[in-house]
């Protein structure tokens, strides 16, 4: 799908005779009885931002660790532009890592920890030096070469930490949460700059993260990880309209999930029925792989739903409900929308009007309505 | 409501004045003092009571002659330098011996630590004295020691390591190896194992990460460890004297004979204050060092 892009579109996952970067081939890990990682195959290509999503304590920093060398996989293989990598030490590899707590050594000075990497090759002093004044350069870190990690504020050490793993120009750089310590305005703006960065440079770059904004943000791929396995990788976009499982769609954004019992009725349309009491949503979509009866999870966004006070909407599925709660988030407001059947909604709208005039207001009756394109079927 | 702060502030200083800093006047004024057979062993004694022409005549009769006496008499700078060549090379020793078991210490499971730093501590428990005169029984001719070795047939006679420096050197290492372990361990413990992976993932082998990193952010540990040997053991005297017989010469020892055998209480003050002097400025780097490392951790 998605093949209809512009051509010049980055997408090498697309083209069957791209070589990956990175493979893993059925890759688990296991401490003691525990598999922190469990079977996972996955292609990462050049000069991808690739972003790994998922729950603290899912596998994430695991995954990222066999990359850098300190983790051996229990079984299943890991390869680096083509060579298997599983028993090359750490310092053999040309793999970086920005560790999360930065690890700065806290005895060298800015400009020394960039050095740090660079003077464990045969490069020439000078060419270490220049080297060293590029980083800074690109990480605006130029007035505070001499400083030492503990004279700087949060954000700084950040960009040295980034300098530090990116000066000896490594095929691919690993990020393990590299902005969780920042506040959020930084990290937003540190978003954009690493953005920046990994183009200017054209690195590979793995990202950790739990944050999904942060991934969708910044991100040409999202993988998305629950307890070690890997549920779905996508672009932003797919992820986020086509999520393939009930956890992805709840783990990206908002979303309505609704239960109930799907019924085919027509060629490429299906009716949901979720309760006694409501007429059944219709969704157009392939139908082949339903059957009549079978119980699905109906996943519809909040801001594909439209809230109004009249049933003039012409979108073909539209329930009854009373409003109970709005959520009022500045640009948009969240409607907590309870029908008559008990069944719960979220629908999301932009405020155009000021709030002092929002002619919706808590316990009216209102009518909730949508395409049938607008949501997803998905099967437990 | 500054009465509260003046107090606080006076009674360290007090302490100090009354504690360390009248002593040392009294011993600085008794080794300018001559020796003499009477009660206290020294003259001239300030009398009060002869008003202004006592003062004048107090201070007139003390000299330098002590300092002059233990500039010529070579005893005394042979055992100052023999203190200080000893107290190096066991300071050295204590670091060999101590740095290791500091490293595993820090780098056990943390359940095992507080035993682990028990164990450390737990010698402390009992007389410093006891300890020595049990290593005497260990080492001599016919101690545990070498009677265990000649047991296993690893040697046919009796190693003398008793009244060698050796003995000095081990009971030295023994009795201070806490103070070289403590402050280095707890540079170590504090010390983020991520750093070690970030010197391995830029290209450092393990051996290369504990001289780079390990080793520089333990410094203050090791020299605050260091420090705390040297400086002691420079005055130590029960060691040399119980394990060292009669060829070790420590300046501690020299000072003990001085009072107690010779009842010179003149020339052994002089030699207090010269080992003082000497050990000022090890002391004063010292305190500069801590006050770094604080610095180095806010
Ligand atoms: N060295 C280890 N020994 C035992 N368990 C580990 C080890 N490293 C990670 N784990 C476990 O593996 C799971 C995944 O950890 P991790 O990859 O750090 O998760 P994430 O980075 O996604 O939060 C966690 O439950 C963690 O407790
Ligand atoms: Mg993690």
């Amino acid at each position: 799908m998605g093949q209809n892009a512009a051509t010049t579109a980055f997408a090498p996952w697309n083209d069957p005779d791209a070589n990956p970067l990175i493979r893993f081939e059925n890759v688990t890990k296991r401490f003691g009885d525990f598999t922190a990682v469990n079977n996972l195959n996955l292609t990462v290509y050049e000069r991808e931002f690739f972003a790994l999503l998922g729950a603290s304590g899912c596998g994430k920093t695991t995954l990222l660790r066999m990359l850098a060398g300190f983790e051996t996989p229990t079984s299943g293989h890991i390869l680096l532009d083509g060579q298997h990598i599983n028993g090359v030490p750490p310092n053999k590899r040309a793999v970086n890592m920005m560790f999360q707590s930065y690890a700065l050594f806290p005895h060298l000075s800015v400009w020394d920890n960039i050095a740090f990497g660079l003077r464990r090759t045969k490069m020439e002093k000078d060419e270490i030096g220049d080297r060293v004044q590029e980083m800074l350069r690109l990480t605006q870190l130029e007035p505070f070469g001499r400083r030492k990690p503990h004279q700087l504020s949060g954000g700084q050490r950040q960009r040295v930490a980034l300098a530090r793993s990116l000066a000896k120009a490594p095929k691919l750089l690993l990020l393990d949460e590299p902005l969780a310590a920042l506040d959020k305005k930084l990290r937003q703006e540190t978003q954009f700059e690493l953005m920046d960065i990994q183009e200017k440079t054209g690195t590979t770059f793995v990202i950790v993260t739990h944050d999904q904004e942060e991934a969708m943000t910044v991100a040409s791929r999202v993988a998305v990880m629950n307890k070690g396995n890997l549920l779905q990788v996508a672009t932003p976009g797919e992820i986020y309209e086509g999520p393939n499982s009930v956890y992805v769609a709840d783990f990206i954004g908002e979303v309505n999930i609704i239960e109930g019992t799907a019924k085919i009725v027509g060629p490429d349309e299906l009716a949901i029925q979720y309760s006694e009491n409501a007429p059944p949503i219709h969704a157009k979509i392939e139908t082949e792989g339903f059957s009549d009866g079978q119980s699905v999870s109906y996943a519809i966004r909040p801001e594909k739903i439209g809230v109004s006070l009249t049933q003039d909407d012409p979108r073909p599925n539209k329930v009854k409900g009373t409003v109970i709660d709005i959520a009022y988030l500045g640009s948009t407001s969240t409607y907590h929308v309870r029908l008559d059947c008990g069944q719960m909604f979220s629908a999301q709208m932009t405020n155009v009007r000021r709030i002092e005039h929002r002619e919706i207001t808590w316990e009216d009756t209102v009518w909730l309505s949508w395409s049938n394109s607008a949501g997803l079927v998905l099967v437990k | 409501m500054n009465l509260r702060r003046l107090l606080i502030v006076i009674v360290p200083y007090a302490w100090l004045v009354g504690l360390f800093l009248i002593p040392f006047l009294i011993i600085l004024k008794i080794s300018l003092s001559d020796t003499a057979i009477a009660i206290p062993p020294y003259t001239p004694t300030l009398d009060l009571s002869a008003g202004w022409a006592g003062i004048k005549e107090f201070f007139s009769e003390l000299d330098l002659e002590n300092y002059y006496f233990l500039w010529t008499d070579s005893l005394y700078w042979k055992s100052f330098v023999s203190s200080i060549t000893i107290a190096t090379i066991s300071t050295f020793l204590t670091l060999l011996v101590g740095f290791p078991i500091a490293y595993a210490m820090a780098r056990a499971p943390s359940a095992w630590r507080p035993t682990l730093m028990m164990l450390v501590i737990l010698p402390f428990w009992t007389s410093f004295l006891i300890r020595v005169y049990s290593w005497m029984g260990i080492l001599s001719t016919n101690g545990f020691l070498n009677n265990f070795l000649m047991w296993t047939g690893l040697i046919d006679s009796p190693f003398h390591i008793l009244n060698t420096p050796t003995a000095v050197y081990i009971g030295i290492v023994y009795t201070y190896l806490p103070f070289m372990i403590l402050p280095i361990y707890s540079t170590l413990e504090k010390m983020d194992i991520s750093l070690l992976e970030a010197a391995e993932d830029l290209g450092c082998t393990s051996r290369s990460a504990f001289w780079l990193v390990t080793v520089p952010l333990a410094r203050y540990g090791i020299i605050a460890g260091c420090f705390l040997v040297f400086i002691p053991v420079n005055g130590e005297f029960v060691i040399p004297s119980l394990l060292g017989g009669s060829r070790i010469n420590m300046i501690g020892k020299v000072l003990w004979d001085e009072f107690f055998n010779n009842r010179d209480w003149p020339v052994a003050s002089a030699v207090a204050i010269i080992l003082l002097l000497i050990l000022v400025v090890p002391i004063v780097l010292f305190q500069r060092v801590q006050q770094k490392q604080e610095e180095a951790t806010v």
